[in-house]
């Protein structure tokens, strides 16, 4: 587990040195643009080789808040994660960190590299199976249900320390066969619509369906994110329940490995794109 | 390739269907038969009774229903706000378009396109994990299918 830790932090370590360039230019860049502008300015940041974030298709109002940390909702939930870090839970009397120590240099990168394959599992895990799995077998705690406040805002705050950084999740190795299925889910047809992810995020990107702007259906850097129509933060595999519901298709459960094999898919689609944990979203 | 050969048979089904219909045998999948001509077209209305085009005109706004204006622009709907872009305007669609080959985009627009976005509104077969309350249903029924070609045929640009 500790050991485990340290790869993390490492990973993380040479990450923080291409986000330290990364930041530099976007504050450069934040200051010179205004909330209202379309996004030209902004893409230096939020668009990497091509792939642009789902806050270029947001409106100006909805990035305006999720540029300022004191009208983000999402920031709630990263201080209950904080208050949560430090907090003894469970039959062993610990609490995250009593084994990770301080977060902001452990946790740093971290949520860059999820979901990824964990030998003992014979398969992905996300980061809020991640945090579950440390409360069962290293705290003697109970997991905490999916979509749960605690559980969102713990993911929410790792993934908050690790904003501005380049999303880098592997897909090659033994997490190949995980990322095809993804693929797979990303590009088949479902739902009385029968639409797949790619018809809307890939073929239309950029264009109104009804009164929502696509966008390119990333979403990897952004998750757990504040959605002003749900008023609260939710999860990235909520949104994917979302957008099978509106097609009119049997979503899968949220922590599937359906959804996570998805999950892994879109993270990739993300890669290079920074994390904006909590992004803000209509 | 794989949903060239889909849409091929999609596109033959049809016609067995259609021949086994003219034997007066009702279809499996509990919709009306059709013939599909050419690939192109259905050019016999699904129904008897003609298409009411002040319903049909509903059922194109109607977000649960056709919801059309979702990715097509249509001036003469300016009443309703909000037109999306993702397909082709319909404002002058009679003048391009015959109905026989508008009833085959409703039914089925995958047999013109295998690739295409735009739901066959008309059909129950061939389709995966589709939500519980809507399996075995079409998106609209037969005669609402006549009904919304009924509206599209009074859809011309003023010239
Ligand atoms: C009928 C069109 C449609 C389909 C099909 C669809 N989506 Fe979406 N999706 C949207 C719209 C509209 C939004 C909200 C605007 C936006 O962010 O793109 C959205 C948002 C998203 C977002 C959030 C992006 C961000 O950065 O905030 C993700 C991720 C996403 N979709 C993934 C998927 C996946 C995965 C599938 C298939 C399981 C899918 N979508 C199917 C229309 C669709
Ligand atoms: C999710 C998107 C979507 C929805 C909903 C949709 N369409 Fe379409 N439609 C398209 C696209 C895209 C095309 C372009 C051709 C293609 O992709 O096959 C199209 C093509 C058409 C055409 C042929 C137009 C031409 O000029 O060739 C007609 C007619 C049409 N649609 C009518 C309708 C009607 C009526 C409804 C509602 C009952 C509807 N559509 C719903 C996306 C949609």
């Amino acid at each position: 587990m500790s050991r485990k830790g340290k790869n993390m932090t490492t990973g993380g370590g040479k990450l923080a040195a291409v986000a330290a360039g990364f930041l530099l230019a976007a504050g450069f860049v934040a200051g010179l643009s205004t909330p209202a502008s379309a996004c030209e300015e902004c893409k230096g940041k939020y668009e990497v080789e091509g792939r642009k974030s789902g806050y270029l298709f947001s409106n100006p109002e909805t990035r305006a808040i999720q540029d300022d940390d004191f009208a983000n909702g999402g920031m709630l939930w990263v201080e209950k994660g904080a208050e949560l870090w430090n907090k003894v839970d469970g039959k062993a009397g610990k609490s995250c960190a009593s084994c990770h120590g301080d977060a902001e240099e452990s946790m740093k990168g971290v949520y860059t590299v999820y979901p990824k394959y964990v030998q003992e599992l014979g398969k992905l895990e996300n980061l809020e199976q991640r945090i579950n799995r440390c409360r069962e077998a290293n705290m003697g705690a109970k997991a905490w249900k999916w979509e749960s406040d605690d559980l969102l805002a713990m993911t929410t705050y790792i993934g908050y320390l690790s904003r501005g950084m380049p999303m880098n999740v592997k897909i090659d190795g033994p997490a190949a066969p995980f990322f095809e299925k993804g693929k797979e889910e990303y590009f088949k047809r479902r739902g009385q619509l029968d639409m797949a992810c790619k018809h809307c995020h890939y073929d239309h990107a950029g264009q109104y369906i009804r009164a929502d702007l696509i966008s390119e259906g990333r979403g990897g850097g952004a998750f757990p994110a504040y959605r002003l129509k749900w008023q609260k933060i939710g999860s990235l595999h909520r949104r994917f329940k979302g957008c099978n519901k509106q097609i009119r298709a049997q979503p899968y459960k949220a922590g599937s490995d359906e959804y996570v094999n998805l999950e892994l898919f879109v993270k990739w689609r993300s890669r290079g794109l920074p994390v904006e944990v909590p992004a803000v979203r209509r | 390739m794989k949903k060239n050969a889909l849409a091929c048979i999609a596109g033959l089904a049809g016609v067995a269907l259609a021949a086994v219909a003219q034997a007066g045998t009702v279809r499996d999948d509990g919709l009306k038969p059709y013939e599909v001509v050419g690939d192109i077209a259905i050019p016999k209305p699904l129904t008897d009774k003609p298409g009411d085009p002040a319903n049909g005109r509903k059922l194109v706004a109607n977000r649960k229903k056709g919801n059309c204006l979702a990715c097509h622009k249509i001036e003469q709907m300016k009443d309703f706000l909000f037109h999306g872009e993702i397909g082709p305007e319909l404002t002058d669609i009679a003048s391009n378009m015959p109905a026989s080959e508008m009833r085959l985009r409703l039914v089925n627009p995958k047999i013109v396109n295998p690739d295409t976005i735009m739901p066959a509104f008309y059909r129950v077969d061939g389709l995966y994990r589709v939500m519980k309350k809507f399996q075995g249903k079409p998106i609209l029924t037969a005669q609402e299918i006549e009904d919304v070609i009924a509206f599209l045929v009074t859809l011309k640009a003023p010239k």
